[in-house]
């Protein structure tokens, strides 16, 4: 069972370092929403401070979404998924893989490239540290339930716009607890509380998204 | 008799056409009476003056568009569990009025914002979480509308519907938090408890009206769907040449 979640995830890692334009895409677009934000509101550093937490997050949403796209769709299109998911074990596990690949691939750059964003929106270092930890504890949140959103579009036309639709109502809550942890630590009232729920998500997250999302195949590829 | 008969859409068709008069007549009767209750009978309220009225309205809306969406995740589940077509006829079908409802207690609540609180939107719990519901109903109507085939897209959406039913409570906690961490309620929706018995006479009767006219609407849009379903069938021939 674990050697198929692991081969599951080294695929999908072995498939995006091949292609690494792809790759690069959703990270640049991380890079270039958030720093226009500063171009278009201005330059004063306390305003920027202000909205800097939710800026990197809601960028860290967007990128996330522009990847999840081709989630399941290469796999689809060269009827792969169809075998995979004939694989003698349950479909959740390979949801689950497919969720912490996308992760691996997606998510870490993204904790790597946010401190250097937070730098640009002048975040103290406090700061900085609990924006990666928040990212860290939310954006596998983001992964998993976007794989509902992928396994659900699956093959349909304007799939890319729908899964925005369907997806970003369900965010809400990880980008509440996320840019909350990090304005708590700037306002003083600290991030524990924030942390922490998002911690929960993230478990509630684990428990269901895998199942769901395994359902979702199925009536995708049926 | 047998209900589970029902639960067929050649029998559960004519059934619906026979109920839907009645269902949209009492609809028809008690938003008549409502009204009158809500505009002459219930007192002037002495802090909001005549501008509460549209609570009468507003109330029953934002009741309704929370409840259609557990009905709707209801039929879903049932949908999914038992393999029943009509369940997820009627989760559609009921999509499109929650999500009216959705729109006219918020467009309702805005009218009433701006001259009590000053502002047409303010961002308080209620209000986001609503919001974030209709966003929901968009979602769930995009999905079944880009899907053609009606097996997948009955599934795909009873699926996205019961993710969201899961995600309604979390959203809204999440949304409260906010409001009360960030910057503490700027305004507050409690009202005085001691409502005039009049008052609430006329939300209790206007709620039902939209309960009725909930039913009816939904029962109309399934019979359609249904027979846009089972139009290869004899049935549904014959009560398609029959209507033409």
């Amino acid at each position: 069972m674990l050697r198929f979640l692991i081969a599951v995830i080294r695929r999908d890692i072995l498939l995006a370092a091949r292609r690494r334009g792809d790759w690069l895409t959703a990270q640049f677009f991380f890079i270039m929403v958030t720093s226009l934000f500063p171009l278009g509101i201005g330059p004063e550093p306390a305003m920027l401070r202000t909205i800097g937490p939710g800026v990197v997050w809601v960028a860290a949403l967007l990128a996330c979404l522009l990847s999840l796209g081709r989630l399941y769709a290469d796999d689809h299109r060269d009827g792969s998924l169809e075998q995979l998911l004939l694989a003698p074990y349950s479909n959740a596990l390979l949801a689950l893989g497919k969720a912490i690949a996308h992760w691996i691939i997606n998510g870490i750059p993204l904790l790597l490239i946010a401190p250097v964003l937070g730098i640009q929106f002048g975040l103290p270092a406090d700061a900085l540290a609990v924006l990666v930890l928040s990212l860290a504890i939310g954006t596998p949140v983001l992964s998993l339930l976007g794989g509902i959103g992928a396994a659900l579009t699956l093959g349909l036309r304007g799939g890319g716009v729908l899964i925005t639709l369907l997806i970003l109502p369900l965010y809400v809550p990880v980008l509440i607890f996320g840019a909350g942890a990090v304005d708590g630590t700037l306002s003083g009232t600290g991030a524990e509380a924030h942390l922490s729920l998002l911690g929960a998500v993230l478990v509630m997250a684990l428990l269901v998204a895998p199942w769901i999302s395994a359902l979702a195949l199925r009536v995708s590829v049926e | 008799m047998n209900l589970y008969r029902y639960a067929s859409p050649a029998t559960f068709h004519p059934l619906a056409g026979r109920l839907v008069p009645w269902f949209a007549a009492l609809a028809a009767a008690l938003a008549a009476a409502g009204l009158y209750i809500s505009f002459f009978v219930a007192p002037t309220d002495f802090q909001q003056g005549e501008g509460y009225r549209i609570i009468f309205i507003h109330v029953p809306a934002a009741w309704m568009s929370m409840f259609i969406y557990i009905v709707m995740a209801f039929w879903s589940a049932i949908g999914l569990a038992w393999n029943t077509r009509l369940s997820f006829v009627m989760a559609r079908a009921l999509a499109p009025t929650g999500a009216m409802f959705t729109f006219v207690a918020l467009w309702t609540g805005a009218l009433w914002g701006k001259p009590m609180w000053g502002a047409w939107w303010v961002w308080d719990a209620r209000l986001t979480s609503s919001l974030i519901l209709l966003f929901l109903y968009v979602g769930y109507m995009a999905l079944q509308a880009a899907i053609d085939d009606p097996r997948r897209a009955d599934r795909a959406g009873a699926l996205l519907n019961l993710v969201g039913v899961i995600n309604v409570p979390i959203i809204y906690f999440s949304v409260k938090w906010w409001n009360t961490l960030h910057q503490g309620a700027s305004v507050s929706l409690t009202r005085a408890p001691s409502m005039a018995q009049t008052m609430l006479w006329g939300m209790l009767v206007m709620a039902l009206a939209a309960w009725m006219y909930t039913i009816a609407v939904a029962l109309v849009r399934a019979r359609t769907l249904i027979l846009e379903r089972e139009r290869q069938t004899e049935w549904a021939r014959a009560v398609l040449k029959e209507e033409a």
